[in-house]
């Protein structure tokens, strides 16, 4: 591991108090084009999320349906958004409910825990994901360790 | 699998992952407005490791990308051809879900980083499912590492083999 690792903290630890909740839309109305877009990017290009003939007809959902991993990546938005770039120490997250083209999605953040750690403060968070029926599409937790103070 | 591959981390990708997740946060890109940062230039995004499939050359929902070769030098057929046996493990890929996804970082991932992943087995389970038929979960651990041998990040998969369509895991 390196002797430090470089981060862009957008916030700092006393900042925080245990129960900050942070939410954000992070799609709206979620199109074809981009779960395309994401299949291109990553390099997964399992049909049920892009061949519509493969999804309802082979594999037997109603539509073809977005990868888990980019609700994942869109959730990781609200987290970097909230707390700085490369601040992240962990992240993960259980894909509960498919999310289909059409889905709002609302990312929600709330500080679990505060404490010091090496002389930066380790903040945990729970992180769920809904779609625009209240449903979750993602439920998980991340870490972000940040200066004590910006 | 077992042999590893490597991940060549590069500013086109990044730039073309980031556009998918729809953001608008510069230090994805600008090299100019990233070098004032304290992170001194471009990273990636929390989940573009998921992007490491690109090199992976037994990655299973490939399309009709044939390269990298496959390390077992069979060609791949694109999934969903022949109705979707091209599944790693066996089993039709419309019954794998991606069941639970987790990354622990060490450093952010930048453009020129080439990195060594090798991929083990982790645990195995089973679970009965909602609308019944059993749901067999595996775990797989990925670590990412530089040239020098450092871990720069761990990313530990779920899926999920169904005995049926579900809705959810």
């Amino acid at each position: 591991m390196t002797a430090e690792a470089a981060r862009n903290p957008r916030v700092g630890g006393s900042d925080l108090t245990v129960g900050d909740e942070r939410e954000a839309v992070v799609v709206e109305n979620l199109g074809r084009t981009q779960i395309v877009q994401y299949a291109g990017a990553s390099g997964d290009f399992n049909p049920i999320h892009h061949d519509e003939t493969f999804a309802t007809g082979v594999a037997g959902y109603p539509s073809v349906f977005g990868h888990g991993m980019l609700t994942m990546g869109l959730t990781a938005r609200l987290l970097t958004d909230w707390l700085g770039d490369g601040v992240l120490a962990d992240f993960g997250v259980r894909f509960v409910s498919q999310v289909w083209p059409g889905d709002t999605l609302t990312a929600r953040a709330r500080v679990r825990s505060i404490e010091p750690a090496n002389g930066e403060v380790r903040v945990a968070l729970e992180v769920v994901t809904t779609n625009q029926n209240g449903q979750p599409v993602v439920k998980g937790s991340a870490t972000a360790l940040l200066p004590p103070a910006l | 699998m077992a042999d590893g591959y490597r991940f060549h981390v590069d500013r086109t990708a990044i730039l073309t992952f980031a556009s998918a997740l729809g953001e608008t946060n510069r230090i994805y890109w600008d090299e100019a407005f990233a070098a004032e940062t304290p992170l001194g230039g471009v990273i990636a995004p929390p989940t573009f490791a998921a992007a490491s499939a690109h090199w992976n050359p037994d990655y299973g929902l490939r399309g009709v990308r044939q390269i990298p070769a496959s390390s077992t030098s069979e060609p791949r057929p694109a999934p969903g051809a022949g109705g979707g046996e091209a599944a790693p493990e066996g089993g039709g890929i419309a019954n794998f879900l991606h069941a639970e996804q987790r990354y622990e970082y060490h450093q952010p991932l930048r453009p020129g980083m080439a990195l060594e992943v090798r991929t083990r087995p982790g645990e195995q389970w089973t679970k009965e499912g909602r609308r019944g038929g059993t749901l067999h979960f595996s775990e797989r651990v990925s670590e990412f590492r530089d040239g020098e041998g450092s871990l720069v990040m761990t990313a530990t998969s779920v899926t999920v083999r169904t005995s049926q369509v579900v809705e959810s895991p």
